[in-house]
């Protein structure tokens, strides 16, 4: 058997550079309130990311990435309890930074679907609201553990997913994304006239409690007072870790390849043997799984659920994160997703725009940087000189 | 005598043009067969219609002793049929190496437990198949070997003809279907690629090709037998040098009536 060839390694140093740098900045980004350095301090971002482009700073980091990608996530993982320890007793940056993580995991869910599958799902807020309000139902009536809360969330999501399957299964391209719109929809108009689930006013959703650990409860280390949040903070830096490692093994198995096969080409994918409609319900059942399953978290996370927090625009935001950090990489789906989530709450001025500021990102994006800000290498199954 | 490949009075219609007529079309093991007519005679719609792509509006086919008349594209593929397309269909933004896996499908684990929580088997599995794959295309191109995991979006046609027969090749088909493999190729390009189709041969004494080309010296020096269309019928079977002199080939070509 000829070996496989072995590459030099790329070396760690510039990927650490990078994410030192990135977490400096964005501990910045997030302490600064006056508009006048936010605007500057984002300036700054942009030219030093063009400066970096333009001195061709960013191909040894993203080499680094490539190679030696399951030590840069483990700094990647240390950055964020930076930023998060940083902030440990301010609720709202907290927050925020708890709506990125969910947010990311739930587009990393829609990367499974569109970036590989290539189901295209227009409905993905519609998933995120299911597993929200699976957490709202079961926390209020019912003593289920809140654990499993969030895994019923995810498997309502995927199972009321599949109710869509056979109108995606057998339409191609726009009239799939058509079916899933309608599905957003039917899905606003229910929630909005079921009085058991609150109607249009919505409902209170209890905070998570596991083994008597109350997560509403703010606490101490030592004499520190500590964020209630910082308990979401670690349980959804958890989830995103285990959706990044399944999306990551997904991308790096045979099954990774039969998604690209029958994206780029159903005919000749079936000539070679493909089951079409097995690995769209597979992409599908398991895309809406861990949506929902970031649904359910974030209901517990915000304590309030309400039908106008999941509508289509909503949706629109996951697809515009996809788009914009790099359709099938799980990378440019985190960094694109603190982008959009923190940049409209950083720049008061434009809140009230946000949407057009999305529309904006899309437009420009695709004119521009047609893969996205990171766009998919080529698949190694064994990165890291080997393959 | 068992034919490895059998079709009986195929007919397919699009709207008012009969592409295959009636067509009986045999092969046997271990043959290599040239597919041969004008243009629009129906060469592609009966490898179409073989692999499931198009359903037959009569006749049957039959592949190895069991009926694949109306089987699906997957259902052939597994029965041990390969093919290539006439205008390539590869999977441009992908590696050489996942280009080539999509053909292997039948025989890689595509468990869905394998796959995502067995890696140290599934690394075996790659590695045996990343051997696999980098030995059949050393046949064709050595420096192909050492590119595997670049896009083939970047590669001239030959070597993404190259690639589409490594594909075909390497999940061991009983039966190869080559659609023009040469289109676009210089003669010398076309010379080499069809010495390297009948080195792959030479190792796997099974396979039996069925091959349509336009090069005429190509089909008489690898050929044992010629089957010639013309609208969808058979006018001509026979060794090369019979169906060359038959007048209704002649005509055929000319288009003379
Ligand atoms: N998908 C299709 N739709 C309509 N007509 C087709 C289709 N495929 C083939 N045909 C017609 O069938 C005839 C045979 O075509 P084809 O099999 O491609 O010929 P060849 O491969 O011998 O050049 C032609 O008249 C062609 O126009
Ligand atoms: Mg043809």
């Amino acid at each position: 058997m000829p070996e496989v060839k072995q590459e030099p390694q790329a070396p760690l140093l510039p990927g650490v550079v990078a994410v030192a740098l990135s977490t400096a900045y964005l501990i910045a980004l997030l302490a600064v309130e006056k508009q006048p350095l936010v605007i500057g301090l984002l300036a700054f971002g942009i030219v030093a990311v063009l400066v970096a482009h333009y001195m061709d700073w960013l191909d040894p980091v993203g080499r680094s990435f490539a190679e030696r990608e399951g030590v840069l996530s483990a700094y990647a993982v240390l950055a964020a309890c930076v930023v998060a320890a940083f902030f440990h007793d301010n609720h709202f940056v907290l927050l925020l930074f708890v709506t990125v993580l969910l947010y990311a995991v739930a587009t990393l869910g829609l990367n499974i679907e569109f970036g590989y599958a290539g189901v295209l799902n227009f409905a993905g807020a519609s998933f995120f609201g299911i597993g929200a309000y699976t957490s709202a139902v079961l926390n209020t009536y019912t003593a289920v553990p809140h654990l499993l809360v969030l895994l019923i969330g995810g498997t309502l999501a995927a199972l009321i997913g599949s109710l869509l399957l056979l109108p995606v299964l057998r339409t191609r391209g726009h009239y799939a994304a058509l079916v899933t719109i309608a599905f957003a929809l039917l899905l606003k108009t229910f929630l909005e006239v079921n009085d058991v689930l609150g109607g249009p006013q919505g409902m209170q959703v209890k905070g998570m409690s596991i083994l008597g650990w109350s997560f509403n409860d703010n606490f101490e280390i030592g004499k520190i007072e500590m964020s209630f949040y910082l308990n979401y903070f670690v349980i959804s830096m958890l989830l995103l870790c285990g959706t990044f490692v399944l999306v990551r093994r997904l991308e790096r198995s045979w099954i990774g390849l039969d998604l690209d096969a029958i994206r780029l080409d159903e005919t000749a994918a079936s000539c070679f043997g493909l089951d079409i409609a097995r690995w769209k319900i597979t992409a599908f059942v398991l895309g809406n799984f861990v949506i929902g399953l970031a649904g359910a978290l974030f209901g517990m996370v915000g304590g309030f659920v309400a039908p106008n927090n999941y509508t289509f625009a909503d949706s629109l935001i996951m697809v515009s994160i996809l788009l914009l950090g790099g359709i099938g990489n799980p990378w440019g789906v985190v960094v694109a997703t603190f982008i959009v989530v923190v940049l409209p709450e950083k720049l008061q001025t434009i809140q009230e725009y946000r949407f057009l500021l999305y529309a904006l990102i899309v437009i420009v994006v695709l004119l521009f940087r047609p893969e996205g800000l990171l766009p998919r290498p080529v698949r190694r199954y064994f990165p890291g000189g080997r393959a | 005598m068992t034919y490895l490949l059998e079709a009986r009075g195929l007919t397919r219609k699009f709207g008012g043009v009969v592409a295959l007529d009636n067509l009986d079309l045999t092969v046997v093991p271990n043959e290599i067969i040239g597919l041969i007519g004008p243009n629009g005679s129906g060469k592609t719609t009966f490898f179409n219609v073989v692999t499931g792509i198009y359903g037959a509006h009569g006749g049957s086919v039959t592949f190895d002793g069991a009926d694949i008349t109306r089987a699906s594209s997957r259902a052939v593929y597994h029965a041990g049929v390969s093919r290539t397309f006439q205008r390539s269909r590869l999977s441009l933004p992908l590696s050489i190496f996942d280009n080539i896996m999509i053909g292997n499908h039948k025989r890689l684990n595509q468990g869905l437990w394998f796959n995502l929580v067995r890696r140290g088997e599934f690394k075996r599995e790659f590695e045996v198949n990343y051997a696999a794959a980098r030995t059949l295309i050393e046949v064709f191109e050595p420096r192909l070997a050492e590119r595997m995991f670049e896009p083939v979006a970047g590669l001239p046609m030959i070597d993404r003809r190259r690639i589409e027969i490594c594909r075909a090749l390497i999940s061991q088909p009983k039966l190869l279907l080559l659609d023009e493999p040469s289109a676009g190729m210089t003669h010398d390009e076309t010379k080499e690629l069809m010495d390297d189709i009948l080195q792959v041969r030479d190792l796997n004494r099974n396979l039996t090709i069925v091959i349509v080309e336009h090069e005429m010296g190509l089909i008489e020096r690898i050929t044992d037998r010629c089957v010639v269309l013309n609208f969808g019928r058979k006018i001509a079977e026979g060794p090369y040098r019979q169906v060359a002199v038959d007048r209704q080939v002649q005509e055929a070509y000319l288009g003379v009536e």
